[in-house]
């Protein structure tokens, strides 16, 4: 039982270790103690969707989400979600379509849209729509994100046969 | 909106997280999914100086069925339920409901035990437990007791719980193949907490009467409850359109609904008998 | 403008990739609270829960004694640093002398007026620490009676500012020809009360400051600006006691702006307070509650509109009085909306006699100010409720009337009704308005889709309407550029606009590169900060393209020319006769220098843009509906919006804002609702309360973005376009809805359109 806990996991790839308060969210402990800031906070209460990582393959709110429950897990962030300077197929979709204006909202709608798309890469449009609903865009209307995804489907196996 | 400070165990066995609970005098909380509790937290609705984190305490995350029913371990999450292939006819009526619950992420690690012990009157797990007599098992320091889920619940946000209790096990009775039954919730978004719903299943003897008539609200509700009034109309009935019609509105005329920023107790009341309307409408198609 | 220097648009019209979604996609955006400077400390606001009251102590004692808190400071110790008085934050735009004793104090000190109201600023060394600490400040507040809203404000039984006397600070008037004539003769004339219900932009990012002190240097520099950097710095350095130059504004990323995000808030002065006195860093991080609570508050306005037609549906006459509910204070950019709501509620259209007040009143909520839109979203909303409600009365086409009223091109400019107080005149400034209505009415496949009114499908009933709007743009009075070209060849574009999320670097950038004929990869693009340049404006009222993009094309200019004047004694010429070509090479006679030859110590010029006329972009919009009786749900099935822009930079961005601003539109048309009950206690400080548009709400938005009629005031041709989209929504939503619901006679005259709402109205009506 300690108000202060040592907790490691595996960030992008790379074991990380972090000492931090319990009340600490995962949110938290990435941008302020890991310095990973890609992570964004839009509410803290969990409906903006804009803190979504992906813990273990599943994509999370870290705002609703103690950092210390991600011991032992497998954490990605938008800054996994690429390895190098060139962006991703699901990341050039968004710049082509313009799926992004502040881009405040971007890093979750890209880990949301990323763990759909692994999980399922036949996802229409209304499966989309549905799962982007957790996340809240002020900007763009949202029109051009599901495209953006739709459009990535190719690049995470999406067989074509499939009807759209 | 940071979280108020707390210390945190994250036990191993069942037993150490009762332990812990009791030895917390009442400010020891439990954590599973989190998904409802954070936000609590976050807004400093709560203050608890012990959190007991659920996460390391093994077996509470099957989904077991039988000739007995269904029964979901308390850490069962949202998305278990909605993958479950076997629920399809094991109990249809839950995956409808549960499908409705929150979003993506929170769907991926929301929990059962979690939603029942937090008692939203508008949520549906607590909806159909209520709807489907379902008994609740609760496991404390003088070892477990199991609660009809009508008496589970005891107000918003409020249950028969102890502090020192965590509900283990959640066994909704078995579903037989020729149940009629729909789900049916309005809220304002998709994802939302409803500002109405109603569940309904009942079982059709061999003239096509109903038997055994269950009706469920949640959101027109201080805590998730059975219509007995409309149970009644229906029973020994055939499900037509005037008998759904009086059956909507004799639960029209038996809830009573609390009204709020975002809908009038009257709008509530209203759309309780529009759903019922279309739930039976539907359940008997 | 010499022919060589000829603005030839390459990148300009093309839909060009945007340059910061490079870092934007891989979570390198840097926003205010990505930022984490050396030493630094973290600031929590307490605030009132008590709407109006007599601050009677305020104890700090226990919060002293709190882990990790370095220091609280109340109004009273901010009076003590202030020569006596807590800082009051002046109006930005349109001030007038007798606005000046509404606006809000940085801190409360002797009273306090809404929910929300800053009380105290703790600073400790994280932010759990620090709201930790918030817990234990002892308040004593001696309740008042409280003005909840326009009508209490208006009986100034219960002041809010005893000392004024008042709490109407004032009343607008907006007028052209006679109308009190047009309405004696009129053959036609229909009254009609309309609200719009308080709501705002809640931009995803919440509000954040971080302060740094150089006590050495006396420096202060703040992070996390928007919008208008420069009048905040002014505003700042006044309350600080500094000279402006030393105090900076940076402005990071900025995660949404829509006119409520940069304004000057309490914050503003708290946070660089608190780290002058420290010593160190502070940073403060708004959030979500905090931002409902408390940023700019918009759209309150109850109407009174009466309209006077001629028989055949021709408007000859629009007079009413506008209630705005200001809040609780005059903040910067307060005036904004009540003006607008008075010069803009006519529209589009052409009317000759015009008479619209619109007051101001005081309530204990939180202050309003400007958001997309601001005074248009909601004058739109009344004024083409009214057209339909005229046009049924006429028996005249929906569709029709709205063509008869249009202005057109010969008329251009046309002047709209000139405001009071100060005086403002306004007038349209080019555009062929049919144009946009018939291509609306094309792309919605109104014929088709006529047959459908009011018939009930699967228990909907289905509605359509269409209306017709303009945007405002182009704010003055000017905007300044500075480029900087290096001998590699690199090229510095400096401009006081700022990037709210808009997509400004992008689009600026491919006019840089058009305006000096170079690739744009070879321009690097600054913008915002109060260190680039001596002067800048900002970016509001849809002014960055038309100014920022003309000055641009002015630096531009004077580049050429000092580059011109640099080649010519080497060239052996008049610098007249110097041909600038692609790439920024000089030649004459067979011989050219480059850049790099030219400039070896680099070169540099600045250019302005001065400006009073504003621009109109122009268009329409129409929506189909069905509407479920029972349950009162508004679907909306589809909605077409077409707009004339001018001059498209960016077809992407342009379309981007288009769709943005309509699904923003329909969250305030349908869900959006910033609530307080009756005793002035506010309800929605939630993101499960206050309900924002997802993307399973609105997946059917078409936009079409035209540039068939330049600005004459501008060298770009452009107008102002991000806000257009918006403007029209609740107005075009409710007709459609009206629409549908005829045969039960219903007429919705308040917004928003919720469920519960709608299907009030259709028990009324039944």
């Amino acid at each position: 039982m300690s108000a202060t806990l040592p907790t490691r996991f595996e960030l992008n790839g790379r074991p990380v270790e972090v000492t931090v308060p319990a009340r600490t969210t995962l949110a938290d402990c990435l941008r302020h103690h890991l310095m990973q800031t890609g992570t964004h906070v839009g509410c803290e209460h969990g409906v903006c969707g804009a803190c979504t990582v992906i813990v273990d393959g599943a994509a999370v709110r870290s705002c609703l989400m103690l950092a210390v429950q991600a011991d032992g897990a497998k954490v990605t962030t938008v800054e996994g979600l690429s390895n190098d300077e060139s962006l991703t197929p699901l990341q050039a979709e968004f710049r082509k379509h313009h799926a992004l204006q502040c881009g405040f909202c971007t890093p979750g709608m890209l880990t949301t849209a990323h763990a759909l798309l692994t999980e399922e890469p036949d996802a229409d449009r209304e499966r989309i729509r549905e799962v982007l609903s957790g996340n809240v865009c002020r900007c763009t209307g949202y029109i051009a994100i599901v495209e953006a995804v739709y459009a990535a489907r190719g690049a995470y196996g999406h067989n074509p046969k499939v009807a759209a | 909106m940071k979280l108020p400070p707390f210390e945190y165990a994250a036990p191993a066995t069942l037993a150490e997280a009762i332990a812990l609970l009791a030895a917390g005098d009442g400010n020891a909380k439990a954590l599973s999914g989190g998904q409802s509790f954070l936000p609590v937290l976050a807004f400093r609705l709560a203050s608890p100086s012990l959190i007991v984190d659920l996460r390391k305490v093994p077996g509470l995350g099957r989904i077991d069925i039988d000739a007995n029913g269904v029964r979901l371990g308390a850490k069962v999450r949202w998305r278990d339920i909605g993958d479950d292939e076997r629920l399809r006819t094991a109990h249809p009526l839950l995956q409808a409901a549960i499908a409705h619950v929150a979003h993506y992420q929170i769907r991926n690690r929301g929990t059962v035990g979690g939603s029942l012990a937090h008692a939203d009157p508008a949520a549906e797990m607590p909806g159909i437990a209520v709807a489907c007599d379902a008994q609740l098992v609760l496991a404390g320091p003088k070892g477990t007791r199991t609660v009809p889920a009508a008496e589970f619940f005891t107000g918003a946000l409020s249950t028969v719980l102890a502090s020192d209790e965590l509900i283990t096990e959640v066994h909704l009775p078995a579903w037989p193949a020729t149940r009629r039954w729909a789900f049916e919730e309005f809220a304002l978004r998709r994802g939302d907490f409803a500002l109405a719903g109603v569940a309904v299943h009942y079982d059709p003897d061999a003239e096509g009467r109903v038997t055994n008539a269950h009706i469920g609200v949640i959101g027109a509700c201080t805590r998730p409850h059975r219509i007995a009034a409309a149970e009644a109309v229906l029973n020994g009935k055939r499900p037509d359109a005037a008998q759904i019609l009086a059956a909507a509105s004799a639960a029209a005329e038996a809830v009573d609904p609390p009204g709020d920023l975002h809908a009038s107790a009257d709008y509530r009341r209203a759309l309780v008998a529009t759903l019922l309307e279309r739930a039976l409408t539907r359940a008997a198609q | 403008m010499s022919a060589p220097d000829a603005f030839v648009a390459k990148t300009v019209g093309t839909p060009v990739e945007r340059i910061e979604d490079l870092r934007l996609l891989r979570g390198q955006g840097q926003y205010v609270d990505d930022l984490h400077p050396e030493g630094l400390l973290h600031a929590a606001i307490l605030r009132s829960a008590v709407p109006h009251g007599v601050i009677r102590s305020i104890d700090v004692t226990a919060a002293l004694t709190m882990p990790g808190v370095r220091a609280v400071y109340t109004g009273a110790d901010i009076a003590r640093d202030s020569g006596g008085a807590v800082p009051v934050v002046s109006l930005r735009l349109a001030p007038l002398p007798e606005l000046e004793p509404f606006g809000q104090p940085v801190i409360a000190h002797a009273k306090v007026r809404y929910v929300g109201e800053a009380l105290a600023v703790v600073v400790a060394d994280s932010a759990g620490l620090a709201e930790d600490a918030l817990e234990v400040i002892e308040v004593d507040i001696e309740s008042l009676d409280v003005v909840p809203d326009r009508h209490a404000s208006a009986a100034n039984k219960v002041l809010l500012f005893e000392n004024l006397g008042r709490n109407v600070p004032i009343t607008y008037t907006a007028a052209k020809g006679d109308a009190a004539a047009a309405f004696a003769r009129a053959p036609y004339v229909r009254k009609e009360s309309f609200r719009v219900q308080r709501h705002s932009a809640v931009c995803m990012e919440p509000r954040g400051v971080l302060a740094v002190w150089d006590g050495a240097a006396t420096k202060m520099t703040v992070s996390g600006a928007a919008k208008v950097p420069f009048a905040t710095r002014k505003i700042l350095a006044r309350h600080m006691d500094l000279p402006e130059e030393c105090v900076d504004l940076i402005e990071s990323d900025v995660g949404g702006g829509f006119g409520v995000r940069g304004e000057f808030y309490s914050e503003d002065f708290l946070i660089p307070f608190a780290a002058r006195k420290l010593n160190r860093p502070v940073k403060w991080i708004e959030d979500r509650r905090e931002n409902l609570l408390c940023s700019n508050h918009s759209r309150e306005i109850d109407m009174d509109l009466e309209i006077a037609c001629e028989k055949d549906g021709t408007i000859i006459g629009l007079r009413g009085q506008a209630w705005v509910d200001a809040g609780a204070y005059m903040r910067t950019s307060a005036a904004v909306p009540p003006r607008n709501v008075a010069q803009f509620v006519s529209g589009p259209y052409k009317i000759a006699n015009i008479e619209v007040k619109s007051s101001v009143m005081l309530t204990n909520k939180n202050p309003i100010g400007t958001y997309r839109g601001p005074g248009r979203f909601e004058g739109d909303f009344f004024r083409e409720r009214l057209i339909d409600m005229a046009a049924g009365d006429l028996g005249i086409d929906r569709v029709e009337m709205r063509r008869r009223n249009l202005p057109a091109e010969k008329d251009m400019p046309y002047p709209l009704a000139t405001l009071n107080q100060p005086e403002k005149k306004e007038e349209l400034d080019s555009g062929d308005y049919q144009i946009t209505l018939d291509r609306c009415l094309a792309e919605f496949k109104w014929q088709e889709k006529a047959a459908l009114q009011g018939k009930l499908v699967d228990g909907r009933y289905h509605g359509i309407a269409i209306g017709c709007f303009i945007e405002g743009g182009a704010a003055g009075p000017r905007e300044n550029a500075r480029m900087v070209a290096d001998p590699d060849g690199q090229i510095s574009v400096f401009v006081g606009s700022t990037s709210i999320g808009q997509g400004l670097e992008t689009v600026s950038v491919q006019i840089a590169a058009d305006a000096l004929g170079v690739p744009m990869d070879r321009i690097h693009f600054f913008h915002g900060s109060t260190t680039y340049l001596k002067e800048g404006f900002g970016s509001y009222h849809s002014r960055s393209v038309v100014m920022g993009g003309s000055a641009i094309i002015d630096a531009a200019r004077n580049l050429k020319a000092a580059l011109r004047t640099a080649a010519a004694t080497r060239l052996g010429c008049a610098a007249a006769e110097v041909v600038i070509g692609e790439g920024l090479t000089a030649s004459h006679g067979g011989r050219s220098l480059t850049l790099a030859e030219l400039a070896s110590a680099g070169i540099d010029a600045e250019g302005t843009f001065a400006n009073h006329h504003h621009t109109y972009a122009y268009g329409a919009a129409a929506a189909h509906v069905a509407v479920d009786p029972r349950t009162g749900r508004v679907q909306v099935l589809e909605y077409v919006t077409v707009e004339d822009v001018g001059r498209i930079i960016n077809p992407l961005t342009t379309h981007g804002q288009a769709i943005g601003a309509v699904v923003q539109g329909l969250g305030g048309t349908l869900l959006e609702h910033l609530q307080y009950d009756e005793n002035g206690q506010f309800l929605t400080g939630s993101l499960a309360d206050y309900l924002l548009p997802t993307s399973t709400d609105f997946p059917n938005i078409k936009a079409f973005v035209l540039e068939n009629s330049p600005s004459p005031n501008n060298p770009l041709g452009a107008k102002g376009a991000g806000e257009g989209g918006i403007v029209p929504v609740g107005g075009v939503v409710a007709n459609a809805v009206a629409n549908a619901l005829s045969t039960l006679g219903v007429e919705p005259r308040e917004l928003p359109l919720s469920p519960p709402k709608i299907w009030a109205l259709v028990q009324t009506a039944r």
